[in-house]
């Protein structure tokens, strides 16, 4: 980071305050992340029947659920299983995508035919419907719904890697570094996709609101992180069996949780790309 | 006195970016005549095109008229309401652009996008337009218009195209037509044909044009009265026989001096002062030592051919040879395959049969996949064409530069690089403080230098360049021109140098190869092959160059 990377973040964050709201939530969302078993005021997992199913007070700031668990203590705990499972999976389709799309695109020919068609076979099938095969069949553990969260992402990582690397590849700084002895796999991994990279974490950024959203999915349906266990899908799901008696908070506030870790990944994406590529700046 | 046509009085345009307000054209007043064609001279960044897309209201959301007026028949068009002026646009005013690829729509037929163009103004019916339509192809001489009315932008060539746009701009009779750099990017026999056409149709049909240009040669051929314009401003406007023989202003002189003719020589490029700092370069230049007898050729090449999985072969039975610190210059028209042959040299695609032998080895047979291993790498080095597109967007000056030295050379990072990428800058005139900028804060003629410093960095034996110049402003050719020249001699450098542009390689080179459809039509040394051209290709390569003298010729009619 140097000097002019954060003149050029701060111009650009102050041009566009929504990325620069987001970017906060995103810093919040990662210390709750980090420090949030040691701040909740109550042990999320341990229930207390007594106070079943309490609207929010002063006490409860959101509430209880049918244990007696304090909501919020439950909301803040989940953040870091939840981020974890979409950086996670976010990150392994990144760099896996990246990489073979980016192959792809550069040689073209057989291997290029070959992957596309696999991907469009793969993008043919309802993707999370892909994804509640496979953790049933690899069985519900924090890994598999990373490497299911990630196998369906892949095939968008790789598409794009390899059409921004196709309409580069034939520039002339690309005959350049071949002529200054690169070989073609080094051309690819250390000239062509730093150049991709600035569009990918737009890419990426949206992605992760989006794995956000398809783990809390596959707790719902209870394919995901097993209860007692605090996290959002979790929440809402079992907490949707109260909406009916009117105990709206314990969906609430889990959806609302979701609602803005999206929201904030989401808006963060377009104003990444203007940070990371270097022709913005002047 | 009658009213001119349009009349353009103490026109600014100003710009809103990032950096503040960018005034780009900054009170500039001309009139054009009905009938008349104007030429619009300048190089980038002069506001030529700017004044164009004002006068047509096209400017981008950015750009705003901030003062004078426009008057087209007297009527103050900057005022027109927008509906308005929908009903100048194509009826009174049209323009033709400058990439004809890029204007017409790709998904419809060209026959539909002239017949768009006539039932926007005009009330008629589907027959009519298409007869229309066939009427106006014919006037562009499009062969066989009857089936080409049915073709797509992509089934013609650059020039067809073209064509295509003129039909559409000329469709509803317009009494002005800006045509924006309309032949930049065509072939020299190509933009020969467009430019009559244009010519003789505005002539036919008393339309006054503007023709924007940044080639002198071209205005000077075409136009009766030439408007030379520098950074927003109008310096100098004169018939084109007294601003080349007697330019007044000192841009005028500086970009008629750049202007390569078929006469100048590589210290003629400049003003007088420059010259004769650049003849002291050279007097003081060893000349080039005679070869030891016995040293094999630099580069032998033998019946080279690629040969693509269908039609006929890209290049075939190629063969050359080129001494060491001598220059060949590679001639042609796009597709004829130069291209292909000098990135075959290069080593960075396979040719399909014939052998190249660099130095007495044989180089042909190493895979391009595995030459980045090779030795001789580093003495075959390339310049590119598009400096813009030479550059990764994310290495500095500085890394550029010391790319090929960390790769080749085998140099590691620390205060040796640091001298040595200082020194390649300095060669090539690179002001050491534009070393840590990244490409896109450098000028076109800066970048260009940041690639020849990166291409002699490693001290090669043979530079091959591929059209160095032709994305750069004359006055920044001759510059890079001279730079190449005395680089050239230096080191002792050979050059295959790869062009469009006669002029450039006729001063630039001992050896011209004359390239069509991937075979060699001519060869010899480059005075003889100009002057004298045998075969009938090349004397119609050479005819078409709009040279100074021949545009005078025609003036003079």
């Amino acid at each position: 980071m140097t000097g002019a990377t954060l003149r050029h973040t701060a111009w650009i964050l102050r041009g566009n305050p929504l990325t620069a709201i987001a970017a906060a939530g995103v810093v919040l969302l990662i210390l709750i992340a980090v420090f949030g078993p040691q701040i909740v005021p109550f042990d999320p997992i341990a229930s207390n029947v007594s106070q079943a199913l309490m609207p929010p007070s002063a006490a409860h700031l959101a509430g209880t659920d049918q244990l007696g668990r304090d909501t919020f203590s439950r909301l803040i705990v989940a953040t870091r299983l939840d981020l974890v499972i979409a950086v996670s999976a976010v990150g392994i389709s990144f760099v896996l995508g990246a990489v073979i799309g980016a192959f792809c695109g550069y040689s073209g020919g057989r291997l290029d035919r070959t992957v596309g068609r696999f991907v469009d076979v793969m993008m043919a099938f309802p993707l999370f419907v892909l994804a509640m095969a496979m953790v049933a069949a690899l069985g519900n553990r924090v890994e598999n719904i990373v490497i299911a969260t990630a196998v369906i992402n892949l095939p968008f990582y790789i598409r794009f890697a390899r059409a921004e690397v196709n309409i580069r590849r034939n520039l002339g700084w690309v005959e350049a570094a071949r002529a200054s002895g690169e070989s073609h796999i080094s051309v690819v991994l250390r000239f062509l996709l730093p150049n991709v990279l600035p569009a990918m974490a737009v890419q990426m950024s949206l992605n992760l609101g989006w794995a956000i959203l398809n783990a809390a999915g596959l707790s719902f349906i209870g394919l995901g992180v097993k209860p007692p266990t605090p996290e959002w899908g979790i929440m809402v799901a079992e907490g949707a069996r109260f909406i009916s008696t009117g105990r709206w908070w314990l969906v609430a506030f889990p959806g609302l949780a979701l609602m803005l870790a999206v929201l904030c990944f989401n808006l963060l994406g377009d104003g990444m790309r203007d940070i990371l590529d270097p022709r913005m700046r002047t | 006195m009658t009213q001119p046509l349009l009349r353009i009085e103490d026109l600014h345009v100003t710009f809103s970016t990032r950096r503040g307000l960018v005034e780009a054209v900054r009170g500039v007043t001309l009139s054009l005549d009905e009938g008349e064609m104007l030429g619009l001279v300048g190089e980038s960044g002069s506001g030529k095109s700017v004044t164009g897309f004002a006068t047509t209201r096209l400017l981008d959301a950015a750009g705003r008229v901030t003062a004078g007026r426009i008057l087209f028949r007297g009527q103050d068009i900057t005022k027109i309401p927008d509906d308005d002026f929908r009903m100048l646009h194509g009826a009174a005013i049209s323009m033709i652009f400058q990439n004809p690829r890029a204007a017409l729509n790709p998904i419809r037929a060209i026959g539909q996008q002239i017949a768009d163009a006539i039932q926007c103004h005009k009330r008629m019916s589907k027959q009519q337009a298409a007869r229309e339509t066939l009427e106006l192809l014919r006037a562009v001489q499009i062969r066989d218009p009857e089936r080409r009315m049915a073709a797509y932008p992509h089934e013609l060539s650059g020039g067809m195209c073209q064509r295509v746009m003129i039909a559409i701009a000329i469709s509803c009779a317009p009494r002005l037509l800006i045509a924006d750099e309309p032949t930049t990017g065509l072939d020299v026999t190509t933009q020969k044909v467009v430019m009559d056409l244009l010519a003789r149709i505005a002539a036919e049909r008393g339309m006054a044009t503007i023709l924007i240009t940044h080639d002198l040669g071209l205005a000077a051929r075409y136009c009766r009265r030439v408007v030379v314009m520098e950074r927003g401003l109008l310096v100098e406007e004169a018939a084109p026989r007294a601003l080349f023989c007697n330019p007044r202003h000192v841009y005028t002189k500086r970009l008629v001096a750049a202007s390569p003719t078929a006469t100048s020589r590589i210290e003629d490029l400049v003003t007088d002062e420059e010259r004769s700092q650049y003849l002291a370069m050279l007097a003081a230049c060893k000349p080039r030592p005679a070869p030891a007898p016995g040293t094999p050729l630099l580069l032998d090449v033998k019946n080279l051919a690629k040969r693509y999985d269908q039609g006929s072969p890209a290049v075939a039975d190629f063969s050359m040879t080129m001494a060491a610190g001598e220059s060949v210059g590679l001639v042609g028209e796009s597709g004829s395959g130069k291209t292909t042959t000098s990135r075959m040299i290069c080593r960075l695609i396979d040719p399909s049969e014939g052998a190249i032998l660099f130095d007495g080895q044989s180089i042909g047979h190493l895979a391009a996949r595995d030459f980045h291993r090779s030795p001789v790498r580093k003495e075959i080095q390339l310049v590119f064409q598009d400096p813009n597109d030479s550059l990764n967007p994310r290495f500095t000056a500085f890394d550029c530069i010391a790319h090929p030295l960390l790769r080749l050379a085998g140099m590691r990072s620390g205060d040796a690089l640091r001298q040595r990428v200082e020194e390649c800058a300095q060669r090539v005139g690179l002001p050491a403080e534009l070393l840590p900028r990244f490409p896109h804060q450098l000028s076109g003629g800066q970048k260009a230098r940041v690639g020849i410093a990166r291409a002699i960095a490693c001290r090669p034996r043979l530079l091959v360049l591929d059209e160095p110049t032709a994305a750069l402003d004359v006055s920044v050719q001759a510059v890079v021109l001279q730079l190449l020249d005395r680089l050239r001699r230096e080191d002792n450098l050979a050059f295959l140098f790869v062009s469009h542009d006669l002029n450039v390689v006729r001063m630039m080179c001992d050896h011209t190869i004359v390239l069509r459809n991937g075979c060699i039509v001519e060869q010899g040394e480059s005075r003889a092959v100009f002057d004298n051209p045998k075969t009938a290709y090349t004397r119609e390569l050479v005819e078409a160059v709009p040279h100074i003298e021949t545009g005078l010729a025609a003036a003079r009619i």
